[in-house]
């Protein structure tokens, strides 16, 4: 019996190492995804003033703070039990819709087009972003560019980039000004052009993919994903719905009711928790968020460009598609929708209005706030007592809903692209590339602090190491 | 009766003062400024937070310039290699003690501690931080006090006792372990003597003490809202 390490996985957020059970024949026994740093955050904040959250838990992900800012906000809204200004709620959406652009960018554009446009197998050397600028420079600075277009939205909102001090509880801190939105809206019809322009070429690319995505983490799972009362998308509000992997409704779930509902199993060798279905049990009660998780939970994206994009992935991969080779594309489709969203709310004609703060005391001991992040629901819960200090807190991140999901269709592409005990770049890169298909953050999962990026060692059933291979 | 008139030189500099004055008041009289952190204009001196310390020709030790009266024919230096290490040391001190993060504080962007150690160029601290687990006071209604953010400069004790005249705060414990305490260490929502004026919050000079509800950078205050109390009040300037 041997084993195989990959340790760690370049080119996604966070570290992470993939450890591959070989028997004496060379056949795939067993895979894991583990992650292997802890941050505690969930700990560490107990007896932080409640309305602190929003900042402290931003500092979880420098990808996305935003997201992390404004779940904690919506569980802070609850806490002091107001409802916030119509235009603060306008606002929030805008920023988050700048959030999804700008992050599924960075996903597609800096750390997955290289695998897709440069080929599995090419020198690893090559296959990243630098490569990708060499060899098809138009793409890359229209990926460049979008990512731009996103930050500059948040920049434009908040002030900051990264880690802005924008969003607070009670709504947001500044209302929006009319040269911004003007300034936003004229940016908007580049942004879409860049979006259709790379959708095409990916559609372009499927069929020759057609091996990954029969065998990329195709196996079928339950999804999960916001909604709203129509069963349209939703980022911002709404109720979780999981649908079933043959088409059918599951349940509908609250925000405050998320817990009757979601479960968490810990796994062996990992910090990362695994959620599960609560009602069917771990491990048949996985489920899958996210992009691809998201468009087979939802009816329809609910705007024109982005619905016309979902039918014809619908006609190529059926109602529930299950590869996740597929998320990528699911994922160009959720950029065009949060684009064409993002214009509809610039549009509103309250927009500017000045007013975006409610104030209040605690007037809830509990809370939960929940939105969609880029990589999936992210769920924040807090308890505090009567002074507004957080006695406990709970926060599932959109990377843990995949964490089984992703293990499983580890050992899927390992079974299909390994066999024997030598370990090759272009193979072991495919079981990378499925962990990248789901743009994983694992510096947020685990809520990690940094160590270095691919490792791959290979071990007798004794633990005598075979072979090895670091990026 | 008129003060007695002396003069003493200041980084070499001729400097008029009048007797009674510190070394900090005749050396910011005369358009110069010396890093303080305790002292606050209104209140009275109490040398605690040692930045202001200065060199005093013909004496080996340093002095703190807030407490150590200007004396006539004195010669100070204000800079110096040895004084912006010690000062620079001070900060590093007071940055290591408790748990300072900047980034997620109410006081970001408006903390004279913060400016203090952007002023000297300090970008990492040389001594290992001490992590201590330090409770933070949400009892009262309308403030919150946190001691992972005091740097014990005793502004809010003496702005309670001198503007406010209520006497609230106190020090508590001594060394590593002191901490500010409101009426004999009670919760400050059960501190009777205090009168919700929040003069101390201004005081403060960092975000152990804020407003409730502030989110982070939202603490701005207005320390000369005290001092010009305290010269209303007439308390010697």
């Amino acid at each position: 019996m041997k084993r195989i390490t990959i340790e760690p996985v370049s080119r996604i957020e966070g570290h992470a190492k993939i450890t591959i059970q070989l028997d004496d024949a060379g056949q795939v026994t067993d895979t894991q995804f583990q992650v292997t740093q802890v941050r505690g955050f969930e700990k560490f904040t107990e007896g932080r003033p409640y309305y602190e959250m929003p900042g402290i838990t931003s500092r979880i992900c420098g990808i996305c703070p935003i997201s992390h800012q404004l779940a904690a906000s919506k569980a802070c809204d609850a806490i002091m039990a107001v409802r916030i200004p119509r235009t603060a709620q306008l606002l929030r959406e805008i920023i988050h819709c700048a959030q999804i652009v700008q992050s599924h960018a960075l996903s597609f554009f800096y750390l997955s087009a290289p695998d897709l446009l440069l080929g599995m197998d090419s020198d690893p050397a090559t296959r990243n972003v630098a490569g990708l600028i060499e060899a098809n420079p138009e793409l890359a600075r229209a990926g460049i560019e979008l990512r731009k277009f996103g930050l500059q939205v948040i920049e434009g909102l908040a002030d900051e980039r990264v880690h802005p001090a924008w969003i607070v509880p009670g709504g947001v801190r500044s209302p929006m000004t009319a040269p911004a939105r003007d300034r936003f809206l004229a940016a908007i019809p580049q942004a879409m052009a860049t979006t259709e322009k790379t959708l095409g070429i990916f559609k372009g690319m499927l069929d020759s993919f057609a091996e990954e995505i029969a065998n990329f983490g195709s196996e079928p799972t339950m999804y999960a994903g916001m909604v709203d009362h129509a069963g349209n998308l939703q980022l911002y509000d709404g109720v979780m719905r999981f649908r079933a992997a043959d088409g059918t409704i599951v349940q509908d779930v609250a925000a405050e009711n998320y817990h009757e509902f979601v479960a968490e199993a810990t796994v062996e060798n990992s910090y990362l928790k695994a959620p599960f279905y609560r009602p069917l049990g771990y491990p048949q009660g996985i489920y899958r968020v996210g992009p691809l998780g998201r468009i087979n939970t939802a009816e329809a994206m609910g705007t024109p460009r982005a619905d016309a994009e979902l039918g014809e992935f619908r006609q190529r991969f059926g109602r529930v598609a299950h590869s996740s080779f597929l998320y990528h594309y699911a994922r160009l489709i959720e950029v065009l929708y949060a684009l064409e969203c993002m214009k509809l709310l610039l549009q509103e004609p309250d927009v500017l209005d000045p007013h975006v703060r409610a104030s209040a005391g605690v007037n809830a001991l509990e809370g939960v706030g929940m939105i969609e992040a880029p990589r999936g629901t992210l769920i924040h819960h807090y308890k505090v007592d009567e002074n507004g200090a957080i006695v406990w807190a709970n926060l599932i991140v959109a990377t843990g809903h995949n964490n089984r999901a992703i293990s499983d269709g580890v050992r899927q592409v390992s079974e299909h692209f390994i066999h024997g005990d030598r370990l090759q770049e272009g193979m072991l890169n495919r079981v990378s590339a499925l962990v990248r298909a789901y743009d994983p953050c694992l510096s947020c999962s685990t809520h990690a602090m940094g160590t270095p990026a691919l490792d791959i060692s290979l071990v007798d059933r004794k633990g005598a190491l075979l072979d090895r291979i670091r990026s | 009766m008129p003060q007695k008139k002396i003069s003493l030189r200041i980084d070499g500099e001729l400097v008029n003062a009048v007797e009674g004055q510190t070394i900090l008041d005749a050396t910011r009289a005369s358009g110069k400024s010396i890093p303080t952190l305790c002292f606050l204009e209104g209140l009275s001196p109490v040398g605690a937070c040692r930045l202001c310390m200065v060199e005093v020709s013909g004496i080996d030790r340093l002095f703190p310039a807030c407490t150590t009266p200007a004396q006539d024919g004195m010669a100070v230096a204000t800079t110096s290699a040895r004084l912006s290490r010690y000062r620079r040391m001070t900060i590093e001190l007071l940055l290591v003690e408790r748990n300072h993060v900047c980034a997620v504080c109410v006081a970001n962007g408006h903390c004279e501690l913060q400016t203090m150690a952007y002023n000297m160029g300090i970008t990492s601290v040389r001594f290992a931080y001490n992590f201590p687990r330090l409770p933070v006071d949400l009892t009262h209604p309308r403030f919150v006090l946190d001691h992972n953010r005091c740097i014990l400069c005793t502004r809010c004790v003496r702005t309670c006792a001198e503007i406010e005249g209520a006497h609230v705060w106190e020090m508590i414990s001594r060394g590593i372990h002191a901490r500010i305490v409101p009426d004999l260490n009670q919760k400050w929502g059960d501190a009777r003597t205090c009168t919700n004026c929040g003069k101390c919050v201004q005081a403060c000079p960092t975000g152990a003490l804020a407003e409730k509800g502030k989110a982070m950078e939202e603490m701005v205050r207005s320390t000369t809202a005290i001092t010009s109390l305290a010269h209303r009040r007439g308390a010697a300037v």
